[in-house]
């Protein structure tokens, strides 16, 4: 995973809540391995009724073509687990999320991908979305991570919580199967002391293993 | 010390805590799926790692699979599924078994892995999806993920979570005639919302839970992800376990004596501590129906519109968008509403009792015309103990069509869709604007009300149907 220390760049704001991800990465029909997840990010959001680009949608603004940092809602991410829906905005270069409430699985899968998943204190919530609004991606937010705030153009700084283990982890852009492995003893005691205690749990087709 | 059942099975699987505070917690069954396994699959080659466990990992193909009878593996232009290929290829490889088309153990994972006896009270399962969650219902505490959990879990057994808080919703009271474990479902998200589970995983008790045959409860824990929780669970009972018994995969003999005996300590302790506690009166309940396009908007059959009016200001937007996707009119009944489509199937209802419900409204009546009307049962397996009771003749003497096993219209990624402006009663968990095709209008029910607007064309209550004889 790459590290993550600081970021600066534009700022797009969605302003609404239980966006989920069926919105933000529909799955088509003729699904393949590899797709294009910039071209399914918000794919039917991002078009009107007559599938013109709608204008008034915030990635269609020539101004958040390349945007590095959404902010959003409560509740984002809400709804399948797919992963896509984080790919598509990495796609187009999203790099940290910062939403008044993350969806639980939504919010695992940001930090899985070296995306900085942002909740800042309630009382600074608004006052920071009015500033992206009215920034109107006319200049660069920095977010950074090792001091755990976000600076606007105005200067104005918004400090944010951040869970230590995930910090530690996104810093150093640290291998998580790597890390998990270091307990590979640990593991394989589980198992062989399960084996034992509650031998079904070991063993997936147990009914055929007994009869063998 | 006092603990909930949560923790019980959790402290029971924690293998180490990590560096970063994390803890490993080992995942018993794993249950693959065709829409994400194969990138997985392909990352892990990559990184040049095995599948650490692939005897506890299974290969379930369901979401891209057709429903369509007669289906074979091959899309339109005669090529077999891409996503399916690439399933079996990258199973194959890594010594995981594949349950393929025409298999015994075909179908949607969450149906199929109960059905079989590989989920078991007390244990621990993961899927990469957010519905994983179902099996919750037989006392198992189940994970769904995304790809790169998932990647991590192949390669080595385990899940690393810190663990989140615990929640218990008691369900109390006797349900209504008609309703059932997707009406208290509907209910619960009703009235804490989509969020309102977010952060924990849920136990649900009580007497209404408590009531619920296994199949039910199965459905209501389906929809714990739509409450904002990545899990629910209800504690196993007797039920629980004369419904496992026997079943293939179970273990028998002295063996299955011994698991019921370490299963019976697998409940919430008297005075253990919950972090949040809620009570809903499901007393008389009766059956629900989502009118919006998230699963909280949601109200019993006689309900009407809201009107966006009477809302706070910050809800106003959203309640006006949702009823103009929906085509309502504010303050309308949602009763008597044309239908264009109607599905019954996917995780969340398309089990054996589902299809006898659907069944017994559908028999001797006709799909009104215009109506079309799909039944897609969970697995093969509920597919041939429905066609042994004669229902799929039920189903397509009435002009069902009477599909293959698969998620299908669900989320539509078989193909499966409706078209723009439909009004579809669908027995799924998901409502979403687009979910079920471009500009679908989807209402989320239980298999009772959507049986009773397939044989009529309009929402209806099914208690006035049946009362009625229409």
């Amino acid at each position: 995973m790459e590290p993550f220390a600081r970021l600066r760049g534009v700022a797009v704001p969605l302003l609404e809540d239980d966006v989920n991800t069926d919105q933000i990465a529909p799955v088509g029909n003729g699904h393949k391995i590899d797709q294009d997840y910039a071209e399914i990010l918000f794919m039917r959001r991002r078009r009107l009724d007559n599938g013109a680009l709608d204008p008034e949608f915030p990635f269609n603004k020539p101004q958040f073509a390349r945007p590095s940092i959404l902010v959003a809602g409560r509740n984002f991410g809400c709804g399948s687990s797919r992963e896509s829906a984080v790919w598509a905005f990495m796609a187009v270069g999203v790099r940290c999320i910062v939403a008044r409430v993350f969806a639980d699985i939504y919010r695992e899968n940001c930090l899985q991908n070296g995306v900085l998943p942002i909740t800042l204190p309630e009382a600074d919530a608004a006052r920071f979305e009015q500033r992206v609004v009215a920034t109107d991606g006319g200049a660069d937010f920095e977010v950074d991570l090792v001091a755990q705030k976000i600076t606007a153009p105005s200067g104005d700084v918004f400090n944010f919580d951040f869970p230590a283990a995930d910090r530690l982890r996104l810093l150093e852009g640290l291998d998580d199967i790597g890390l998990t492995l270091k307990h590979a003893d640990e593991i394989a005691a589980h198992e062989k002391r399960v084996a034992g205690q509650s031998p079904w749990q070991q063993r997936a087709d147990i009914a055929r293993y007994e009869q063998e | 010390m006092a603990a909930t059942l949560i923790d019980k099975i959790w402290d029971a699987h924690v293998v180490a805590r990590r560096v970063d505070g994390r803890d490993l917690v080992y995942i018993d069954r794993h249950v693959l799926h065709e829409l994400h396994a194969p990138h997985a699959f392909r990352k892990l080659a990559a990184a040049n790692r095995a599948v650490r466990r692939p005897d506890l990992t299974f290969s379930a193909l369901d979401h891209t699979a057709p429903s369509r009878p007669g289906r074979t593996d091959r899309d339109a232009d005669g090529k077999v599924i891409e996503l399916i290929a690439a399933m079996r290829e990258g199973s194959r490889r890594n010594g995981v078994r594949v349950f393929d088309l025409g298999d015994d153990e075909h179908g949607i994972s969450h149906v199929v892995a109960p059905e079989i006896g590989m989920v078991l009270p007390g244990s621990t399962h993961a899927v990469p999806d957010s519905h994983a969650c179902t099996v919750g219902g037989l006392g198992a505490l189940a994970f769904g993920c995304g790809t790169t959990e998932l990647e991590h879990i192949l390669a080595t057994q385990v899940i690393a979570m810190l663990k989140p808080k615990r929640m218990r919703i008691r369900l109390d009271g006797v349900i209504g005639s008609w309703a059932a474990g997707k009406d208290i479902a509907l209910k619960i998200i009703a009235e804490i919302g989509v969020a309102g589970g977010r952060g924990h995983f849920i136990e649900f008790a009580g007497n209404a839970a408590r009531a619920l045959p296994i199949e039910g409860r199965l459905t209501l824990c389906n929809l714990a992800i739509e409450m904002g929780s990545r899990t629910g669970l209800i504690a196993p009972d007797d039920a629980t376990i004369q419904w496992i018994a026997g079943r293939p995969w179970a273990p028998r003999g002295a063996m299955w004596d011994r698991a019921v005996e370490q299963w019976k300590d697998l409940y919430s302790d008297d005075d253990a501590i919950f972090d949040k506690e809620i009570v809903i009166d499901c007393g008389a309940l009766e059956p629900q129906i989502t009118w919006g396009t998230d699963p909280a908007q949601a109200f019993a059959i006689g309900g009407r519109v809201p009107d966006p009016a009477d809302a706070p200001a910050d809800r106003r937007a959203a309640l006006e968008r949702a009823i103009a996707y929906m085509g309502l009119t504010p303050g309308a009944p949602i009763e008597g509403l044309d239908v264009h489509r109607v599905f019954i199937g996917s995780c969340t209802n398309a089990r054996l009792p589902d299809l006898e419900i659907a069944a017994s409204i559908v028999r001797g009546r006709k799909v009104a015309p215009g109506v079309h009307a799909l039944v897609v049962p969970g697995s093969g397996k509920v597919r041939r103990d429905a066609e042994a009771k004669g229902l799929d003749k039920v189903f397509r003497d009435a002009g069902f069509v009477w599909g293959e096993a698969a998620c299908s219209m669900c989320a539509g990624s078989n193909g499966d869709r409706g078209e723009k402006g439909e009004r579809i009663l669908s027995t799924t968990n998901r409502n979403f604007e687009n979910r079920q095709g471009a500009g679908a209008r989807t209402h989320l029910v239980g298999p009772a009300l959507a049986a009773a607007a397939a044989v009529t064309g309009k929402i209806t209550d099914v208690r006035k149907l049946v009362a009625g004889g229409a």
